[in-house]
């Protein structure tokens, strides 16, 4: 994670601290250095993990994490947002090699995460789907069919990472992870820049699908 | 008789052991008509937008998704799906309807579609296909399956008497002089109904594809006429198709009618499809009419 700030400046200028506040970088770090099975030469392979950003604002971080996992070249980072850029404000798939999904609009990660564990898991591979959605963003009713479907097919291969930064409009009485527990979801929360307990959680054993509630201090 | 949702369901079936990327994607409507053990049939309850996005993921790893549902569940409530988890994801999907624009008008106008193929006209990228009878469904989604493509088929309870050859653009079934009809799926058979009735010398197209829009077709038999002038009935908004007949005869002074469900207020009445059909001018009658005012001289 070292060269992450580096990185980060080629798209934010010269504001040194930019890339600490964004609330997504460690769980990226953490998925993308030491839990996805993925790499930029394994990154059509049909038993690749698969991780689908379904949060797509403020894809910096992201972005970040792709070059300097050598997804893409990092002088594509200098020109970020520009006409010819493949790197929008919202992730593109068709642009930008190792982005699974196109996302920007709340609420699409999960329902198509559940599709893409249940193909995983009708073609007989080995890989994982890890989606990322933010608290804000549970706001969205899709979600909430997708958590119900999810548990109900038994989709142990899907984890979902929730970025809590206690953005969404009213709150979730009684904690985020008790919404996906009463589904039948197998749930974590976790101090979401502990990179330690992201590993822990994020490679935790589960038999049915699992939410991993990344906790991150308000105004981060 | 086989009915054109029989003969979806025999056909996915068919095809749910022979090919192994095709996948099935419900919301409750229909499920019981496929085989739910099966590892590629999915049923997700009553949720629409999942239905599309778990179709997206599916296709996302190489399987070939039907979805389907009751059309204004399948096309209207989860539009946004469609666009993005379909469509900006750049991949394919087979998207199969029944019920529109008004195949059971007791169920009132949360059950009706005529906006359906407007809709998909908004998305780049898609077929539609809108058979006439039974027969004309297997051909079409057998092709469908083995592509790549997104296709929408909008199945309807309402069929012509015959199938005519479906997959090559535009079919010729009357000649005349005075000027083209492009009767599309199940309005066939009304529409030359009322061009006999009005001893209407036209030629008559049919469409059970209309995206793409044969415009060579059109065009052609345009121009083995004595007046450009081009009626277009379709079973859905009237008017859906003018922006192509426009491209497609740009370069040719015409006149152009265009025939369908009329957009000007919500009917609020129940009743039978007849009785919509009478009341949107799109029997036998209102066809006829149509047909006499508009090629008149």
């Amino acid at each position: 994670m070292r060269r992450i700030p580096e990185l980060f400046a080629r798209m934010a200028g010269d504001e040194k601290h930019e890339w600490a506040a964004a609330s997504t970088i460690d769980v990226l770090w953490v998925l993308y250095d030491r839990v996805l099975n993925v790499t930029p030469a394994t990154a059509d392979d049909p038993g690749r993990d698969r991780f689908l950003l379904s949060k797509g604002h403020g894809p910096m971080a992201y972005y970040a994490v792709l070059a300097e996992k050598g997804f893409i070249d990092e002088s594509t980072l200098d020109g970020w947002t520009s006409w010819d850029s493949p790197l929008g404000q919202h992730p593109d798939r068709v642009l930008v090699p190792g982005v699974e999904i196109s996302s920007g609009s709340l609420g699409h990660g999960l329902p198509i995460a559940v599709g893409t564990a249940l193909g995983q898991r009708i073609g007989g591979s080995a890989g994982r789907t890890f989606v990322l959605v933010g608290d804000g963003e549970l706001d969205e009713g899709s979600n909430h069919e997708a958590i119900a479907v999810a548990a109900r097919l038994g989709v142990a291969n899907l984890t979902a990472v929730v970025v809590d930064n206690d953005s969404a409009m009213y709150g979730w009485p009684g904690g985020i992870a008790r919404r996906f527990a009463v589904e039948g979801w197998q749930t974590a929360e976790v101090d979401g820049r502990d990179h330690e307990a992201l590993f822990a959680a994020l490679t935790a054993p589960h038999d049915r699908p699992h939410a991993v509630i990344a906790k991150i201090e308000r105004g981060d | 008789m086989t009915t054109m949702r029989q003969a979806f369901v025999r056909t996915v079936n068919e095809e749910l052991d022979r090919d192994p990327r095709v996948a099935v994607v419900t919301a409750v409507i229909s499920s019981n008509e496929f085989p739910q053990e099966h590892e590629r049939v999915i049923d997700v309850g009553i949720r629409e937008q999942t239905m599309v996005g778990v179709a997206g993921g599916l296709a996302l790893t190489g399987l070939r998704p039907v979805v389907h549902s009751y059309a204004p569940f399948l096309v209207e409530r989860p539009y946004e799906q469609i666009k993005l988890d379909i469509g900006h994801q750049d991949v394919g999907a087979v998207f199969v309807s029944i019920g529109g624009s008004y195949d059971d008008p007791v169920w009132g106008r949360t059950h009706q579609s005529p906006g359906d193929v407007a809709l998909f006209d908004t998305l780049p990228g898609w077929t539609v296909h809108v058979p006439g009878h039974a027969d004309e469904v297997t051909p079409l989604l057998r092709q469908a399956l083995k592509d790549d493509n997104r296709v929408y088929i909008r199945l309807s309870l309402h069929e012509n008497a015959q199938a005519h050859p479906v997959g090559e653009g535009f079919t010729e079934l009357r000649h005349g002089k005075r000027g083209v009809v492009v009767a599309v799926g199940p309005m066939l058979d009304r529409v030359l109904k009322a061009v006999e009735s009005e001893n209407a010398d036209l030629t008559v197209l049919y469409a059970a594809t209309v995206r793409p829009f044969d415009s060579d077709g059109l065009r052609k038999a345009v121009e083995e006429t004595d007046h450009a002038d081009i009626m277009v009935v379709e079973p859905y908004l009237e008017g859906t198709s003018a922006h192509l007949v426009s491209v497609a005869m740009q370069q040719i002074p015409h006149r152009l009618r265009c025939v369908g469900v009329k957009r000007h207020a919500e009917l609020r009445n129940y009743g039978t499809a007849e009785d919509h059909d009478a009341a949107h001018d799109l029997d036998v009658v209102g066809l006829g009419g149509a047909v006499r005012s508009f090629f008149r001289g």
